[in-house]
């Protein structure tokens, strides 16, 4: 019988290797483990060949490289071919990309030309074990729910999975494993939407979804200056700063910030919630951070029902002092 | 030029229903709202007809059952010009793949779109797969996360996309699809004639038969997907929660905490 191969798509950005690519390969590590399977992480990108050795230190055992000068960035229409043509040769058990931009515009498109089934956003696969099949678990309606899907009868049983949702594996340099370099003739490299070019955001914050740190402000920041005191925090910590959909909508912070139902799900090692009172849909945007901290006036709000750590009390009186704290031990140890 | 928009409904509350067996939604039980983020779509739509092609026809599409005709009507109030709800027993249970096959084919029948708008995904099934496989399914170039239309000329479609990191400047034959996100209007509010337009304005139900489809790719049975499992998940954590009556302690124990927990 054929060796089954779990594969996931590697994320080239920027000239470089994404690291969400590594975290799929902590997940794709783990189903290939338990189907006896192979790993294979395909990825297609321009010059990257000597980034390849980084794939199989995190867990790849098969690296199937497409490198061309055409794929310096993302195309959905070259991507869907090369990545089309290579699933029907190769015949994997499970596809899985992380569900970024590139993932989410790719993968549904893709399982429509493979006329096979692909789950949204997951956060937690595994295998089932009667029948080797793939399990996606993923939150549902608004993260009040989770539904765990299956694709019985079609290969592979593709999924996007939400990036954060695994730490990638150890940097192992021992493991050893086989790299397959293809090349497609022209007509796959063909494009209607052609990238023209790109502008960068321009402030230096790291997006909220990126973020290690979230540091978000709600209702209880009054004012929309007031959030000079969060950014600061964020600054000291490294980290991001998130809002509740009030905040946003009363204009204290731009859109990009919003964390929640119809803003941003983050899931970073540290949320601290400050002046935010938890509303269902602000929950189910960051309830699957690592910890979280709340910081409100009152003791009922729902925040700290799934807080790990909660301080009831004025955040204009903790937070300053935080700060405060944070910078006389950074003064100290430099 | 002909402008197709595709909305949905989604239950107006949290409270959703699940059917148990098949893991489905009970749509049927609660109010329903037009998708928010469908309405950046429906303005949008609006917004390209206004700036480009005056002469333009809006129709929005919708699959659901047939309360959803609501959700079609409030579009039209809106200004869209005319809509069509898709709905058949046999359609129920569909996942996006069957869904994007069903839309696709009714596009098909009613003639097809130069330009078709979609939001980024909707607030109940979060997938934002159908719109990108309805383009596929119709052999279209997709354009995903579109921030801000700067240009239709000459056939071409000059588009931003909001991704990581900045914005992506993209350009697409028409005709095309296009899924845009919040930041890329402010939607307008139904206008008081657009409401009597929509209460009177006739909503002509598709059903599975009139849209030509494959009944092996439909509904439940078309669909490669199944909900195995739905629960609920355990989301409370047994966190320790103190009051600030000294701001100082309270911040020395948060810092405690957050060094046990190896974060700072």
């Amino acid at each position: 019988m054929k060796e089954k191969s779990v594969w996931t798509l590697g994320e080239y950005r920027d000239g470089k290797i994404h690291t969400v690519s590594y975290e799929l390969l902590a997940w794709g590590r783990s189903l290939a483990d338990k189907l006896n399977g192979k790993l294979t992480c395909v990825i297609l990108g321009k010059n990257l060949k000597d980034q390849i050795k980084e794939l199989i230190y995190r867990g790849a055992d098969h690296v199937i490289l497409v490198d061309d000068p055409r794929l310096e960035h993302f195309e959905v229409d070259p991507f869907v071919k090369i990545l089309g043509s290579l699933v029907r040769e190769y015949e994997p058990e499970i596809f899985i990309a992380s569900a970024t931009t590139i993932g989410r515009t790719v993968m549904p498109v893709l399982a429509a030309t493979l006329s096979t089934g692909l789950t949204a956003d997951c956060t937690g696969l595994d295998i089932e074990e009667e029948t080797g099949l793939l399990l996606q678990t993923r939150p549902a309606i608004g993260g009040n729910v989770m539904a765990t899907i299956k694709t019985p009868d079609h290969k592979p049983q593709m999924a996007t999975v939400r990036p954060k949702s695994k730490r990638p594996l150890p940097r192992d340099e021992s493991r050893k494993g086989k790299l397959t370099e293809r090349s497609f003739p022209d007509s796959y490299f063909a494009s209607r939407v052609r990238r023209i070019s790109f502008i960068p955001d321009e402030s230096a914050e790291i997006p909220i979804q990126d973020a290690d740190i979230v540091i978000s402000g709600g209702k209880g920041l009054k004012d929309g200056k007031n959030f000079s005191l969060l950014f600061k925090l964020a600054e000291l910590l490294n980290g991001a700063v998130g809002a509740s959909r009030t905040a946003v909508d009363n204009g204290w912070i731009p859109y990009s910030h919003q964390v929640g139902l119809s803003g941003k799900t983050v899931s970073p090692r540290l949320y601290m919630a400050l002046g935010i009172s938890g509303a269902v849909q602000h929950l189910a945007g960051m309830s699957s951070s690592e910890t979280i901290v709340a910081i409100n006036t009152d003791p009922e709000a729902n925040i700290f029902k799934v807080a790990d750590f909660g301080i009831v009390g004025d955040l204009f009186d903790i937070v300053p002092l935080l700060i405060e704290k944070l910078e006389k031990e950074r003064g100290e140890r430099s | 030029m002909r402008i197709g928009v595709l909305i949905k409904q989604v239950p107006a509350t949290d409270k959703v229903k699940i059917d148990e067996k098949t893991g489905t939604m009970l749509r049927t039980e609660t109010e329903g709202v037009i998708n928010p983020l469908d309405l950046y779509a429906v303005e949008e739509a609006l917004r390209t007809k206004e700036r480009f092609f005056p002469n333009a026809e809006i129709t929005v599409l919708s699959m659901g059952p047939m309360m959803a005709i609501e959700a079609v009507k409030e579009a039209i109030s809106m200004g869209c010009d005319k809509g069509y709800l898709l709905s058949d027993i046999k359609l129920a249970g569909a996942d996006t793949l069957a869904t994007a096959y069903a839309l696709s084919s009714a596009i098909r029948k009613l003639g097809g779109f130069n330009l078709i708008f979609c939001g980024e995904r909707a607030t109940d099934g979060e997938t934002g797969q159908v719109g990108p496989s309805v383009a596929a399914q119709l052999n279209l170039p997709i354009i995903t996360y579109v921030s801000k239309i700067e240009k239709i000329e000459d056939g071409k479609l000059i588009a931003h996309r909001a991704i990581e990191g900045g914005h992506e400047i993209v350009e697409s034959p028409l005709p095309a699809v296009l899924s845009v996100v919040k930041e890329i209007n402010e939607p307008r509010l139904p206008t008081l004639s657009g409401k009597k337009r929509a209460r009177r304005l006739e909503i002509p139900v598709l059903k599975a038969d009139d849209i030509e489809v494959d009944e092996s790719k439909i509904g439940l049975n078309g669909s490669p997907t199944r909900v195995v499992k739905i629960f609920y998940p355990k989301i409370a954590r047994e966190g320790e929660i103190i009051y600030a009556d000294d701001p100082e302690k309270a911040v020395e124990r948060l810092l405690d905490f957050l060094r046990k927990r190896d974060i700072i």
